[in-house]
């Protein structure tokens, strides 16, 4: 088949699918439920080959056999241990892979997460008082703080304070909110563009 | 027994403070200053595989109008030099990246122009890993202090003492949002979001609210439905609800097919949970872990069939599309303090407080910062912001 012929297949096939994604804007039909399904079924597929191209190929079928490094059973003996769970009266082993993966991932993440999200902030944070940046940081990071200190009534000069960080709060999520409106409207513009456009050649 | 116990926290106490205080008082290696006009060592803190080449803009070393600095390498034996990179003599410092290490290897560092130049050599060197990273004495000290505040804070909660933890409004919608699916004899949807995996502490505290809401859900009988992205996430959820099923004595109606996997393609997650609550009509969704930009799609579309709506995250932009779609928002930290809140227990309970100190600690932290700073020392904010 010429280029051209799977190119029109292409776009005709993404043209019939985001119209039956768009369906769900008017109720959720059958036909929303077909594409809904497909994805799925199809991205399912997807990450299946990605983990076997990624993961069980590289890193334990090559590993084990071509480069005999026999420690990698260990992790691969582990990794099994996930699918007892399919057999009720062995269904507990599959607790150890569990209670690894959480304490060696909450081992790692943790610091990690000390590290950007408070340490980094707090560098970030520490600003000259000379300047109405740094009075307004200061006041904005501490009040919004104290908002969730939560060992204490918010009443009286604390409860004015966190009132205060709550303010900060709000702005947040209403440039957060803007901010974000704005790009997916852009992703709608970019759908629509694909549809007038390039499918039923509409506008230029 | 008990008072052996205390003896232990004690000494924990003051062994962490001692750890904390030599840590202030002796300098990181990082800000050990290279003494030599030029020279090469192995590059600190890291996995190994890399030399750190170093020089000064001295006179004597490096003619004042020459900028540009070519860097050769070969290992030591070796007769042939290796061009490795063109560099300006303003940056002080070359990182070479692709060094073996136990390799012994020297450095020659030509800078010249079309009129004059000069040359000098360093090495040799050989590169290692190290185990410890001293870029992040930092993150030590602050795991330290962390466990110090924890275990001050669990010798106060062995004494009996309890804790006061203030309302919480999302937490106390629960009770109601459940309640509430009972009564109109509908399901209840729980779902963690698509953006964090089983090693995200969002995901854990999600977990601890789900044993909450799973424990509910069992008392008044009412289905609960819980799709993930994350088939670990999905095994999880399978052993936290049947738990709670079981605590509850109602393990005959835990049903394993309500938790399932959908796909970990986001849209497709998106797709599916979207598909699920408008097939099922829940009265109450449960929207709380971390969530990327699926947030909005799946709180408009919960809205959308009138279900009451409890979502918490950390995910920071997402917060605001959960504010305006959702009934109660749990707003990053509110979700980390739920399990202490929900389940009253006087261990989590602790764990409330101990993060409350710490907020105490970076307040004040903050503000020396912010005086130190405006005195024009940067020391602190320095120190913490290292990497």
């Amino acid at each position: 088949m010429e280029k051209e012929t799977l190119m029109e297949i292409g776009t005709f096939t993404a043209l019939v699918l985001t119209l039956l994604i768009f369906s769900f804007l008017y109720k959720e039909n059958p036909f929303y439920r077909f594409a809904e399904y497909l994805l799925v079924g199809i991205s399912v597929g997807y990450y299946l080959v990605i983990i076997c191209r990624n993961t069980i190929y590289p890193l334990v079928i090559d590993k084990l056999f071509v480069q005999g490094e026999l420690l990698v059973l260990v992790p691969t003996a582990l990794g099994c241990l996930m699918f007892v769970r399919l057999k009720k009266k062995w269904a507990y082993l599959s607790r150890l892979p569990l209670a690894l993966m959480i304490g060696f991932g909450a081992g790692i993440s943790i610091p990690a997460m000390l590290q950007a999200r408070i340490l980094k902030q707090m560098s970030a944070s520490m600003q000259s008082l000379l300047t109405v940046n740094g009075v307004v940081i200061l006041i904005g990071v501490t009040s919004t703080i104290a908002y969730f200190y939560f060992s204490k009534r918010q009443e009286g000069m604390f409860g004015r304070f966190t009132q205060l960080g709550t303010y900060f709060l709000m702005v947040f999520f209403g440039a957060t909110f803007g901010y974000t409106v704005m790009s997916r409207i852009s992703l709608l513009i970019g759908r629509l563009e694909f549809v007038l456009r390039d499918a039923f050649g509409i506008i230029s | 027994m008990k008072g052996e116990g205390t003896n232990i926290f004690q000494r924990w106490v003051i062994v962490s403070c001692l750890i904390l205080v030599s840590f202030f008082i002796f300098p990181s290696p990082l800000y050990a200053e290279a003494q030599a006009d030029c020279g090469a060592h192995d590059t600190p803190s890291d996995g190994g595989g890399s030399i750190t080449i170093f020089w000064s803009d001295s006179a004597d070393l490096i003619p004042a109008h020459v900028d540009t600095l070519t860097v050769y390498r070969r290992a030591v034996g070796d007769s042939d030099w290796d061009r490795l990179a063109e560099t300006t003599t303003r940056e002080k410092l070359f990182l070479d990246n692709n060094t073996i290490d136990g390799i012994a290897y020297e450095y020659r560092l030509e800078a010249k122009d079309s009129v004059s130049g000069t040359q000098f050599r360093v090495g040799s060197v050989t590169s290692s890993p190290q185990w410890f990273n001293a870029n992040r004495t930092v993150v030590l000290v602050g795991v330290l202090a962390c466990l110090a505040v924890l275990a001050g804070v669990m010798y106060i909660q062995r004494s009996g003492k309890s804790f006061y933890v203030r309302p919480i409004r999302g937490l106390e919608a629960v009770d109601e949002a459940v309640g509430r699916a009972t009564e109109m004899g509908k399901s209840v949807l729980f779902t963690p979001g698509w953006g964090g995996d089983i090693q995200r502490p969002t995901t854990i505290a999600a977990l601890n609210i789900l044993r909450y809401v799973a424990t509910k859900t069992a008392e008044y009988r009412c289905d609960l439905y819980f799709p993930t992205h994350d088939p670990v996430i999905m095994a999880a959820a399978e052993e936290v609800i049947h738990e709670a099923y079981i605590e509850q004595g109602q393990a005959d109606i835990y049903n394993a097919d309500n938790v399932f996997y959908t796909t970990s393609s986001q849209l497709g997650y998106a797709a599916a949970v979207d598909g699920l609550i408008t097939r099922y009509k829940p009265a109450a969704v449960f929207l709380l872990g971390t969530f990327e930009g699926e947030a909005l799609i799946l709180a408009e579309t919960g809205n959308s069939v009138g279900a009451m709506q409890v979502a918490g995250t950390d995910s920071t932009i997402q917060l605001s599309f959960f504010m305006v779609a959702c009934d109660y928002t749990l707003i990053g930290e509110e979700l980390f303090a739920a399990s202490g809140y929900l389940t009253k227990d006087s261990k989590i309970l602790a764990s409330v407080k101990v993060q409350d100190y710490l907020k105490v600690i970076i307040v004040t932290l903050l503000v020396v910062g912010a005086i130190m700073a405006t005195f024009g020392s940067s020391v602190l904010s320095d120190w913490l912001g290292q990497t």
